[in-house]
């Protein structure tokens, strides 16, 4: 009963990834395992509320649609970083969410950065 | 009759096997409506088995002497019944069509009886958890307890959960045998969720202080094995159990010592794996990747088969399946095996930092993975996680093991090896 008071009072945060470069976008195997490890250890804390998705930055994957009918080719032409992808976690706080961001093996790997954002459900 | 066996062993030993056998083809008679007659009759039998062979001695071939009794019980009481409803009742005759009872007790009726009997249980009528409870305990004669273990939960709980479940499937005058395809195939998954925890429950016992029992695996190999002779049944997902079942069966003989006690891992001999069921575990595995589906099955064979190998990247490989499985099914033994797997990959030091995040500390496998873990670089530590173990886990066999373990870290700096697969 404890636990469920305790889960009733986690919080739900949005981890959103971005990185620098295009060719960063395609990580090596040992990359690969690094971020799987990462996402398994939420997981395993059972922190994790949703395992998310990967959004593709590739040309035909992404366009930006603007005012006016104006569309553009991926979110690349303006701005230097692209978002890459999602998780979303549950936390006591905003402090323990971005304890969880910090462990993430991007920042070693390839640089970019993650956004920590507190989800409001809409009912 | 036989010599050197006293009845009172030989008797709970035919039960656990044939009782459930027994209740499934006598039910295909008398229908799910009426499982409870069908499993008085099963009672009955074994009843007077007990009383007849303590005077007379066992007989020849006990299994043939139970069915004939069963046999004789089912036509006196269907004698029975007969009388009573043409006199007095013809309301009742609609439940029970055969007046000749013509029951057949042969090895391939009784496969079919008895996944006819689980597709049947796993009526949608009751919710998948109660389905499962069922089949269980009516098909594998599985005790409330037993079935609390596999759903790690409480006693209380299950026996309210079946009785509603009974409940609801006496209200439903449905018969076996009679299901769709479709309906075969919606069935599928829970049937095969049934059968998997069968299997857990002999390869991982709990009960009876037994730490494997084999009659349990070999029952479920035997009818996830007809299920992939049926091709409406032989799936992916049904290949894929039956792999996990055949490379897990392999290392039984080298799990358990002659004094019954668990061997751990890392200290089976290689030699006592059975090669032959790690290749049927290798065929079926190659079956079940024919499709595209990644199932927990599909995840959990591929765990067991990279055990069963001297590959270098043996344990990274394992880590990334327990990752996958995981996101599937995060259970706290699915996490504490990945953290072991982590700790083969990544050093103890690593594996000590996640496995302490999980702080389940009520969870006994949680402090005999941290035993291990610190074996090597605290041994007071260690012990003390061993301690808490021991005091948590329910199995006699598994606290024996542990003390043992910690006797041999007190004295040395050996190295402990975790009961694992």
């Amino acid at each position: 009963m404890r636990m469920n008071f305790k889960t009733y009072q986690m919080k739900e945060f949005a981890l959103i990834f971005r990185l620098k470069d295009i060719a960063d976008f395609k990580p090596s195997p040992e990359q690969m395992q690094e971020r799987m490890n990462w996402l398994a250890s939420i997981a395993a804390q059972n922190k994790l509320v949703d395992k998310g998705n990967t959004l593709l930055p590739i040309r035909g994957s992404a366009k930006t649609v603007k005012p006016n009918n104006v569309v553009t080719d991926g979110p690349y032409t303006e701005i230097k970083e692209f978002i890459s992808g999602y998780i979303v976690v549950k936390a006591e706080d905003i402090d323990e969410a971005v304890e969880i961001a910090k462990a993430n093996p991007i920042f070693s790997q390839v640089g970019g950065n993650i956004e920590v954002r507190e989800v409001l459900k809409r009912d | 009759m036989k010599e050197g066996e006293p009845y009172n062993e030989v008797l709970p030993h035919l039960f656990r096997q044939e009782y459930a056998k027994m209740t499934a083809v006598l039910c295909r008679h008398f229908g799910l409506k009426h499982i409870e007659i069908a499993e008085d009759i099963a009672s009955d039998t074994f009843l007077k088995a007990s009383e007849h062979w303590a005077i007379n001695g066992i007989p020849d071939d006990p299994t043939a002497w139970l069915y004939t009794v069963a046999k004789n019980k089912t036509k006196d009481y269907f004698k029975h019944i007969s009388v009573f409803e043409t006199k007095i009742e013809n309301d009742l005759k609609s439940g029970i069509q055969n007046n000749e009872v013509d029951l057949e007790f042969g090895e391939q009726i009784i496969s079919d009886s008895q996944l006819a009997m689980i597709f049947a249980v796993c009526n949608p009528a009751n919710n998948r958890e109660s389905q499962i409870a069922l089949a269980l305990q009516i098909l594998c004669g599985f005790s409330v307890e037993e079935i609390a273990n596999a759903f790690l939960t409480k006693t209380e709980i299950i026996k309210k959960r079946l009785q509603r479940a009974r409940n609801n499937l006496r209200n439903n005058s449905f018969r076996i045998g009679t299901l769709t395809k479709t309906e075969i195939q919606s069935r599928l998954d829970t049937v095969i969720q049934t059968l998997y925890l069968l299997f857990n429950e002999g390869y991982f016992s709990k009960s009876n202080n037994q730490f494997i029992r084999k009659e349990l695996c070999s029952e479920a190999i035997r009818l996830t094995l007809t299920l992939t002779e049926n091709p409406l049944t032989n799936t992916s997902r049904t290949n894929a159990l039956l792999a996990l079942m055949c490379f897990q069966s392999s290392r039984i003989e080298a799990r358990i010592n002659e004094k019954s006690e668990a061997v751990l891992f890392d200290e089976q001999d290689k030699n006592r794996w059975d090669k032959s069921l790690i290749e049927k575990g290798n065929y079926y595995l190659v079956n079940a990747t024919n499709g595209k589906e990644i199932s927990k099955y599909h995840l959990e064979a591929g765990i067991a088969y990279w055990h069963t190998t001297d590959n270098e990247n043996k344990w990274q490989n394992i880590l990334q399946l327990y990752n996958q499985l995981i996101l599937i099914e995060g259970s706290p033994i699915t996490a504490l095996n990945k953290i072991f797997a982590f700790s083969k990959v990544y050093g103890n030091k690593k594996a000590i930092s996640e496995a302490e995040k999980l702080n389940i500390t009520g969870n006994n496998q949680y402090h005999e993975l941290l035993g291990y873990l610190y074996s090597q670089s605290n041994i007071r530590k260690a012990i003390e996680h061993y301690e808490q173990a021991i005091i948590l886990t329910k199995s006699v066999t598994e606290k024996q093991t542990l003390k043992k373990e910690m006797e041999r870290l007190k004295k040395s700096n050996y190295r402990v090896q975790r009961v694992m697969r």
